[in-house]
């Protein structure tokens, strides 16, 4: 069992109760089967077929994202299989935004030419040209985002579709595909398990518990 | 599960058919049908089971697994009843059987007494059509309790100095104090304010067949797969089908209320899930379809008889939107908070609850909560602090960083009624099902912005106090989207002015009820769904007892 069937059937049992058991018996199998194709997909070692993007597009929407979220000391985007999981977005939910990813890759690939000589594609330029390419194709498309909400990761704008996607495939729960072995919730410091008990935290850990008095106590 | 649910055929009569399975629909259609009612609850939205629901906040969020879908149902926005207004999305509500009780924050403070009373104790407000309501706190203390015991509240009774009187404690003590709360409440004290435990309407003790909250995390905006956020989905709705007479009919999206020549309702209209047409005939209609759609049916229903809309005499089917207003402010801390873990909310402040409105020069009040209810991908979009690169290393390392120390401090408070704030049909733009699209016409009382501009600076002052590292906070703007549909067809004594009496009943439409969001007259302080359930089950008493005295019937 990987870990996100470990996770998930933890979950389940820790929910605990007869109606959680009965539940989890009854829904293990499709579960796991709708957790299977993507987690199997960006595990594996050697990528599965794209469904969508072309070898090519997948390398430099790979690079792409891995500049939205780099690896350092902690997972990014290449270690959490963004690529299929935007692959998949493209083939699914997303098939409104092939375009924009044709365009924006074709555009990337320009720029690089014009400002990498020798080198055709972005994913073959250096980390570093690749964040100045990155930054000038950036500066060509329109801002977005806003408090709270998700985008909708149809903007026309590719930048701005990437960027979410990328975000999505690093943090949405695996069941959407990405997050490869919670490699974006464990460089964020999102606990994998589905269940806590206090103390959560640093704060609360020495919380004496409620003391009304204290509320008398400060009047005086 | 020995239990054979009941069903009904569109051309039987029942006694009660409700419109919509929320908060509102789901206590009436547990008390009706507890009552020895035969019911029929028509939900435009699936019904969803606990194994249908998911972390994934894709889905979740941008694919509408619980909420109305902008595709579908497109709504129009405009500031004034001058303005054209343009496609935009408004409006956003729950979906499915459960309503926005499903997905909610799950905050459940009572109102106070100043809330059923404001009109009197502060006047008339330039601007603003406020009113009493035709009930008090104390009408409602009954069924606010009843909200506590039966749909399932924790909380700490006495806890906050400001509460208003009441006959019995919560069932079960308050859920488990988060770091944010910790944080909050040392800040308050220091301040000289008064915390308290949060009033959460999710089950710190297992209770009525349902686990106890095993704090996942992922509380507002989702389902809870073990039925520990107390939903009517998990709460009431079970209960209401084990009585063997009532249907919860999903997917069944209502167009209009039938009315026969004698101007009494014979029943509603709806499309089922393949969109053809049926008419559920009953003895008497409810719509709970909350503060947007009751009143849109409303105006959907308009005939000859009734050309400006059913129950529209008065002219306010639809007037007096309240979404409550609403301030935000963040902050990172030195030491993990990890508040990802648990629910929403553990801590809450009604300091501001009255506020002298003579020396700051505006009316109104509000809540405060400490809380932290982003998931992982929508705080990467928008929990960091502006300025933060959008991309690359440093936008990584503010991730890896932040996303356990962040919490907010989250301010509710009053909207005030104006008449022009409301919901009508939009002449031009149709749904899929080629019905009028809900038109949003909406511009925030000033004092509501001059309220929140208030809060926000003390929210502020409360993370200063708290030895925030980092803080900020969202400009004070104009509204442009409610979640909070409230006042749209408003309780009250005078039919000139009101479209519901205190029985719930419109006043010209003798056996139809109005039961919901809508139906408040004020907007209390920023959690409407505990008052909502509380006028739901003192609504099921009423119409108890006309229904057995044959005053429906008329």
């Amino acid at each position: 069992m990987n870990n996100l069937q470990a996770n998930r059937r933890n979950f389940l049992l820790q929910v605990g109760g007869v109606a959680g058991a009965a539940w989890m018996n009854a829904q293990w199998p499709a579960i796991v089967a709708a957790a299977e194709h993507a987690h199997q997909a960006a595990s594996a070692k050697t990528p599965t077929k794209f469904e969508v993007l072309t070898q090519e597009q997948a390398r430099q929407v790979e690079a792409v994202a891995a500049q939205i979220i780099p690896t350092g000391e902690t997972p990014g985007a290449q270690e959490a299989g963004v690529v299929y999981f935007i692959d998949r977005a493209l083939k699914t939910f997303a098939t409104g935004a092939v375009p924009a990813y044709e365009k924006g890759i074709a555009r990337l690939n320009e720029l690089t030419v014009a400002n990498c000589p020798g080198t055709k594609h972005f994913a073959d330029a250096s980390a570093e040209q690749q964040e100045a390419v990155l930054g000038k194709l950036v500066a060509e498309q329109s801002g977005g985002g806003g408090y709270r909400w998700l985008g909708s990761g149809d903007a026309g704008d590719f930048f701005e579709t990437i960027r979410v996607h990328t975000i999505w495939g690093f943090l949405a729960d695996p069941s959407a595909g990405g997050n490869r072995d919670y490699a974006g919730w464990k460089a964020i410091g999102r606990d994998p398990e589905f269940t806590f008990s206090p103390p959560f935290g640093y704060y609360d850990k020495n919380y004496p518990g409620w003391q009304a008095a204290k509320t008398e106590a400060e009047k005086k | 599960m020995t239990q054979t649910k009941v069903s009904y055929k569109p051309s039987d009569e029942v006694d009660f058919v409700i419109v919509g399975s929320g908060a509102a629909g789901g206590v009436l259609a547990k008390e009706l049908s507890s009552n020895g009612f035969r019911v029929v609850v028509l939900e435009q939205g699936p019904y969803l089971k606990p194994e249908d629901f998911t972390h994934d906040e894709i889905k979740v969020f941008t694919q509408h697994l619980l909420t109305n879908d902008a595709k579908l149902q497109p709504n129009t926005f405009r500031k004034t009843p001058q303005d054209k207004a343009r496609r935009q999305q408004g409006v956003m509500y729950g979906r499915c059987v459960g309503g926005s009780s499903v997905h909610f924050t799950a905050n459940y403070w009572r109102f106070h007494e100043i809330d059923f009373v404001e009109h009197s104790k502060v006047g008339n407000i330039p601007g603003a059509t406020l009113a009493d309501w035709p009930i008090t706190y104390g009408h409602l203390e009954p069924y606010y309790t009843k909200v506590e015991w039966e749909v399932g509240v924790s909380g700490l009774a006495g806890a906050s100095p400001f509460d208003p009187p009441r006959s019995k404690p919560y069932p079960m003590p308050p859920l488990p104090v988060k770091g944010s709360g910790v944080v909050f409440e040392r800040a308050a004290w220091k301040l000289g304010y008064h915390p308290f435990p949060a009033p959460m309407a999710i089950l710190s003790q297992p209770r009525a067949g349902r686990d106890s909250c095993v704090c996942c995390g992922f509380c507002l905006g989702f389902g809870c797969e073990v039925g520990a956020k107390s939903s009517s989905l998990a709460a009431m709705i079970p209960v209401a089908e084990k009585t063997g007479r009532c249907e919860i009919r999903p997917n069944s999206y209502v167009s209009r209320v039938v009315v026969d020549k004698n101007g009494r309702a014979t029943g509603v209209e709806y499309f089922d899930a393949k969109r053809n047409t049926h008419m559920q005939r009953a003895k008497a209609v409810i719509l709970s379809a909350n503060g947007a759609e009751t009143p849109r049916l409303l105006l959907l229903s308009a005939n000859s008889q009734f050309p400006d809309g059913l129950a529209n005499s008065s002219g306010m089917v639809g007037k007096n939107l309240m979404p409550n207003s609403a301030a935000i402010a963040l902050a990172v801390f030195e030491e993990p908070v990890n508040d990802y873990k648990g629910f929403a909310v553990s801590r809450v402040l009604h300091d501001f609850y009255e506020l002298d409105h003579e020396k700051l020069g505006f009316y109104g009040g509000g809540g405060m909560d400490a809380r932290f209810d982003a998931t992982p991908a929508s705080f990467a979009m928008g929990g960091l602090p502006p300025g933060t690169p959008r991309w690359g290393k440093q936008f990584k390392k503010a991730l890896e960083q932040n996303f356990t120390r962040t919490f907010e401090i989250f301010c509710h408070g009053t909207s005030l009624p104006v008449e022009a704030n409301g919901f009508s049909l939009d002449p031009d733009v149709k749904d899929a099902w080629g019905l009028p699209a809900l038109r949003m016409t909406f511009r925030d009382h000033p004092d509501d912005l001059k309220l929140m501009a208030w809060m926000r600076e003390r929210a502020m002052e409360l993370l200063d106090a708290a030895g925030a590292k980092t803080k900020w906070s969202e400009p004070v703007g104009e509204q442009q989207f409610a979640v909070h549909l409230l006042g749209t067809c408003r309780m009250g004594n005078d039919p000139k002015t009101s479209v519901i009496n205190a029985d719930h009943r419109t006043h010209d439409v003798q056996n139809l009820f109005l039961c919901d969001g809508s139906s408040l007259v004020t907007s209390g302080r920023g959690q409407p769904t505990m008052t909502i359930q509380a006028l739901a089950f003192r609504a099921a008493d009423r119409i108890t007892a006309l229904a057995k005295s044959g005053q429906i019937q008329g």
